[in-house]
């Protein structure tokens, strides 16, 4: 048999997901018709979810689909192609996609911190894929390109007094278990 | 914003109010007024923007007026230049266009973004901008389009051409408009941006992709001058070239640069790039036949790379490679033994079919046993997968069935989904239909599995596989304890199997019949209206001690097509008279069941599994597809064809269709004129159908018809239907009907056959006639010949001893033949059952091993709706191979056609 001739495609990326610990969602980012339904959508999080939060490995191959995964704490990232895509794209816009997220949240990878600066999540999924055309996979440049200030730039003033007295709080707490 | 030093303890973060918690659109909606507010406040704007972002991604729907409310106050942020909000704001927009109305406003704003100073935003407002805009608007704007390609800032020119991108393959008005932009985009392919350079090439091809010379083109530039530096675009370029070679093999012409490109790949720095050029090439392997070695010795150094990705992608295509080049792989045999024991499953679970695959008889007890070591881990797809490895390793090494056997009934003990059990009975069934040594093992590891089986489908299955296998083995009477273990256990559906499965083993097994009577009895008391019945049914027939009612009504199933049926059940009501009654022979049979077919097609599975790449994986993916479909579509075809037919009332007239042929081609696939002949067999008459086709473009054809000739036979033209006018590539059809001669003993005859037409010549463009004359003329079509098996529909017989006795030595006819063309049993026999287009029973098809007598089994139903019975006794010599064929029918008459015909 020949195999049918592939079309040379661009449109590599059929999703990006962030999920919680528990599996809920915090991103999702589906870029074509595979599930067009939110419900759809949903139950594939949950089982590519209960098949990927224990096992090691970062690639499975789950409703034909080919998904690649990282997680850290309680932060689960997913990039999803069909099963004819070059599975090394996926995992290079994932390592992106990680390595960005990993920037702005600096020593505090974990849910908490990632929902306070979800704006900023937002224009970085944004600078990576564009409708299932990866954009850019150098996380230095997502970063620069969102215009995202990292902890290190960002003044003091601009620091509401609420966050600086909780900042505060913590390290007493933490001085004080010491 | 994040802080550092922040070391919480995690329960008071969970606890500590998470904005983003049971947002509704109310609340949000209630928010969202602060974007009224003068001057903006950017930290609660940017955050109530977020909150908006995180509902509508959460799933929430919004109605076109609250869509559109929110997206008015959202224009209202304009008015603050900070970037982060301005970027927050696209996001809003892109995502609220898709349903808010009169979005077009934002348009000047968004452009004057694009083209406005700050860098921050301006390839933001091209992709927000390119997403709102129709192809008209985009005229406008195709100026800044251009420039924003061509801009220094590759942030820029990436998001314009991904826009356009986008543009281009949105509607075919804006792939005009994109192409009009060529030579910026060539000049953007150059750009020392390794991206901008992927997306520029990305967008070249789009835009070209419609003109074969203009890709050879591009594919050239890019392939000689090695100056893309992105991993990305060089992987697009392998994809492009290995596009064009294929379309150049199905020409024969390969350019042999092409295929040095590609191998020059496979030393290419990037994984990426290296993976996909090998991919290519093996793929490529089966339009090409050149060496797969290259590309196989790079798979195998991945084999044991530190990256699980990389691992995966070596072994799964490797996985491929096997299905159709099991020798090419064994070099990295060792390499796949190491990643049996991978920690990624996926991985682990390829390598190991990969090597069922590519394994020998030596290996494969070792194999098995590290496959069930893992089996429980994997995810239901992959048991799939594993599960038709090994179905094709039971074919390949018919000797381990013992192995594979008990193997297969672990599995079936294990816990697992519906489609992964279903893999497992279907292997099961397959090895007990076809495996004589396996069969009573086969059937006990199904009786233990429907004492516990949640599937309804799958145990009505195997209870139908128990009646037809289990009374034919030595002890049947051990399978009646589990049957009739359902009728107390079950649902009605089971239950009513289960009864009909019994009752075949009373018919089938004299001195069990009393016993299944006691049971039968029982049964008839059952709460469930179909059970009763069946019961009822089955006893009262078993009651008559008629061995020939149990073989017609207990053993054998309804062959006939239910749609068929159905119609013509309701041309019987719909007559009024009712005086005769319904003549189930007035229902053309089906030509098989539906289970055969469907065997059939898990057969075909498994050859294909040995000769294909990619089915396997095609079937990981859509397991539940593919079993049912081909099967409809195999029975609808018969049906099709009725109602095609019924549809010209010359046709309707001859009364019910008996069989349709499949179709043959008269002429070779690339002349003139395609034709090809579909062989309709009525009572008294035969139809011949002509599909044509005309692939001429300067030619109308009109008062198309096919004029067949039998000098030699008694057969009669009795008129034709023509196929008014047969424009450019338009199937049409024509039909010719024969009638049969009244006196049975001729059945065959050849018919030279000639296409007749009228020519009319027309513009190739617009297929308008240009000359009202034409001219006649005639195209010499290859011979119809109507065989014995276009009289012959095939019926199942469950069983033949019984059917053969039944008929009696007085019905019999007798011939021998010396067949010298045959030098081997098998060959004989497939002729044979081709034949006389009979269904063969109790596997009588395959000749076992090489011996040197064998006898071959056929039962059919003769035009007319006369069953027939044909037994070939075959002895090879040196001569060839001797016949003695006894055929039993009811009619005398179709014994002596079929005698004749030999």
């Amino acid at each position: 048999m020949d195999h049918p001739i592939v079309e040379p495609n661009m449109y590599a990326i059929k999703a990006m997901l962030i999920l919680d610990g528990d599996g809920n969602r915090l991103i999702a980012k589906y870029y074509d018709e595979t599930f067009p339904l939110v419900k759809e959508q949903k139950t594939f999080e949950r089982n590519l979810f209960n098949k990927t939060s224990k096992g090691s490995g970062e690639i499975i191959l789950i409703d034909g689909l080919t998904c690649v995964y990282k997680s850290n704490v309680d932060l689960f990232f997913y990039v999803i192609g069909s099963n004819k895509v070059n599975e090394l794209l996926l995992t290079q816009t994932l390592t992106c996609l990680y390595e960005s997220v990993q920037k702005v949240l600096g020593k505090c990878f974990e849910k908490r911190v990632f929902m306070d600066n979800l704006g900023s999540i937002f224009l970085i999924l944004d600078e990576i894929v564009d409708s299932g055309i990866v954009c850019e996979t150098d996380s230095r440049s997502v970063i620069q390109r969102a215009s995202i200030r990292t902890e290190e730039q960002q003044p003091l003033g601009e620091q509401t007094v609420a966050q600086v007295l909780l900042s505060a709080k913590e390290q007493l707490k933490w001085s004080l278990l010491k | 914003m994040a802080y550092a030093g922040k070391r919480g303890d995690k329960k008071d973060d969970e606890t500590a109010g998470n904005p983003y918690a049971n947002l509704d659109r109310t609340t949000v909606l209630q928010e969202a007024r602060i974007f009224n507010e003068t001057p903006v406040n950017v930290r609660k704007c940017s955050a109530v923007a977020s909150k908006i972002l995180y509902m509508l991604n959460q799933g929430e729907v919004l109605s076109v007026r609250e869509a559109t409310t929110f997206f008015f106050a959202i224009t209202k942020l304009f008015q603050s230049q900070d970037v982060n909000l301005r970027r927050l704001v696209f996001l809003c927009i892109k995502e609220l266009c898709k349903v808010a109305e009169d979005v077009i406003i934002v348009t000047s704003s968004l452009m004057k973004d694009m083209t406005g100073k700050e860098e921050g935003y301006r390839a933001a407002a091209i992709r927000a901008l390119c997403l709102i805009v129709d192809p008209q608007m985009l005229q406008s704007m195709e100026r800044y389009m251009k420039q924003a390609i061509v801009d220094k800032s590759p942030a820029v020119a990436s998001a314009a051409l991904v826009s356009s991108l986008h543009i281009a393959t949105r509607s075919g008005a804006g792939l005009d408009i994109v192409k009009r932009w060529g030579n910026e985009i060539q000049e953007a392919a150059t750009n020392e941006n390794p991206m901008v350079q992927y997306h520029a090439l990305g967008l070249l091809y789009q835009i070209r992709r419609g003109d074969r010379l203009a890709v050879n083109k591009l594919i050239a530039k890019f392939t000689a001058g090695r100056h893309l530096k992105s991993p990305l675009a060089v992987c697009l370029l392998v994809q492009m070239v290995s596009k064009t070679i294929q379309e150049e093999a199905l020409q024969g012409t390969v350019t042999a640069s092409l295929f040095d490109f590609l191998e020059s790949c496979l030393r290419h720095k990037n994984e990426m790039v290296v993976y996909e050029s090998a991919q290519a090439l093996v793929n490529l392997r089966h339009s090409t036949g050149r060496d797969l070695g290259p590309a196989i010795s790079v798979l195998q150094l991945f084999c044991s790379s530190s990256k699980p990705t990389i691992r995966y992608t070596a072994v799964r295509t490797l996985s491929q490679v096997a299905m159709t080049h099991p020798a090419a792989v064994t070099a990295c045999n060792m390499d796949l033994e190491n990643l049996i024991t991978d920690s990624n499953r996926s991985i682990a679970t390829l390598a190991i079919t990969t090597l069922l695959k590519t394994g020998n008889e030596n290996n494969v007890d070792r194999l098995m046993k590290q496959i069930s070591s893992f089996m429980n881990d994997i995810s239901d797809e992959f048991k799939v997968v594993v599960v038709s490895a090994v179905r094709a390793l039971c074919f390949k090494f018919p000797k381990k069935h013992t192995l594979m056997m008990s193997y297969l009934a672990t599995m079936l003990r294990e816990e697992g989904g519906y489609e992964f059990k279903k893999a497992l009975i279907d292997t099961l069934i397959i090895i007990v239909e076809d495996n004589q040594d396996a069969k009573e093992s086969g059937l006990t590891h199904l009786c233990e599995f429907i004492e516990d089986c949640e599937h309804v489908n799958l145990a009505v299955r195997i209870l139908a596989l128990l009646g037809r296998e289990g009374p034919k083995t030595k002890q049947p009477a051990k399978y009646i304890r589990y049957i009739y273990n359902r009728v107390i256990l079950e649902n009605a559906a089971v239950r009513s199997a289960a009864v009909t499965a019994m009752a075949k083993f009373g018919a089938y097994c004299p001195d069990l019949k009393s016993n299944i009577m006691v049971l039968l009895k029982r049964c008839m008391m059952d709460q469930d209206d179909e059970v009763r019945d069946r019961a009822t049914y089955y006893f009262y027939i078993l009651d008559s001690q008629q061995s020939g009612l149990y073989n017609n009504f207990i053993l054998s199933h309804l062959q006939v097509s239910i749609v068929s049926l159905e119609r013509a059940l309701q041309t019987y009501i719909s007559n009024t008279t009712h005086q005769e009654p319904f003549d189930m022979r007035s229902v053309p049979i089906s030509a098989e069941p539906l289970t055969v077919e469907d065997k059939k097609l898990l057969r075909d599975e498994i050859q294909g599994a040995r000769a294909e790449v990619g089915r396997e994986e095609a079937r990981a993916a859509k397991t539940g597809a593919t079993g049912a479909a081909p099967t409809t579509a195999a029975v609808s075809a018969a049906d099709m064809y009725v109602e095609q037919l019924q549809k010209i009332p010359q046709i309707a007239a001859l009364g019910p269709l008996f069989k349709s042929s499949l179709p043959t081609q008269l002429t070779e696939t690339e002349t003139e004129y395609v034709v090809k002949c579909i062989k309709h067999t009525f009572e008294k008459d035969i139809v011949l159908q002509f599909d044509c086709i005309n692939t001429l473009n300067d030619q109308i054809l009109e008062k198309v018809y096919v004029q067949v000739e039998s000098p030699d036979s008694a057969f009669v033209v009795d008129g034709t239907i023509h196929c008014p006018s047969l424009p450019h590539n338009q199937p049409g059809t024509t039909y010719t009907r024969v009638r049969i001669p009244p006196d049975e003993v001729a059945a065959t005859a050849a018919f030279t056959s000639v296409l007749k037409f009228v020519v009319k010549d027309c513009d190739p463009a617009t297929g308008e006639v240009e000359s009202e004359e034409g001219y006649d003329d005639e195209y010499v079509l290859e011979d119809v010949e109507v065989t014995l098996a276009d009289h012959m529909q095939k019926t199942i017989v469950p069983n033949f001893a019984a059917a053969w006795d039944e008929f009696g030595n007085d019905s019999e006819h007798q011939g021998t033949y010396g067949m010298n063309q045959y030098k081997n049993v098998q060959d004989a026999v497939d002729n044979l059952v081709r034949f006389f287009g009979m269904q063969p029973l109790d596997k009588s098809e395959k000749v076992p091993g090489d011996k040197n007598t064998h006898l071959l089994l056929l039962s059919g139903v003769f035009r007319g709706g006369f069953s027939v019975l044909v037994k070939c006794k075959l002895v090879l010599s040196d001569s060839g191979v001797a016949m003695m064929l006894q055929v039993r029918s009811e009619s005398p008459e179709v014994n002596e056609a079929i005698i004749q015909s030999m």
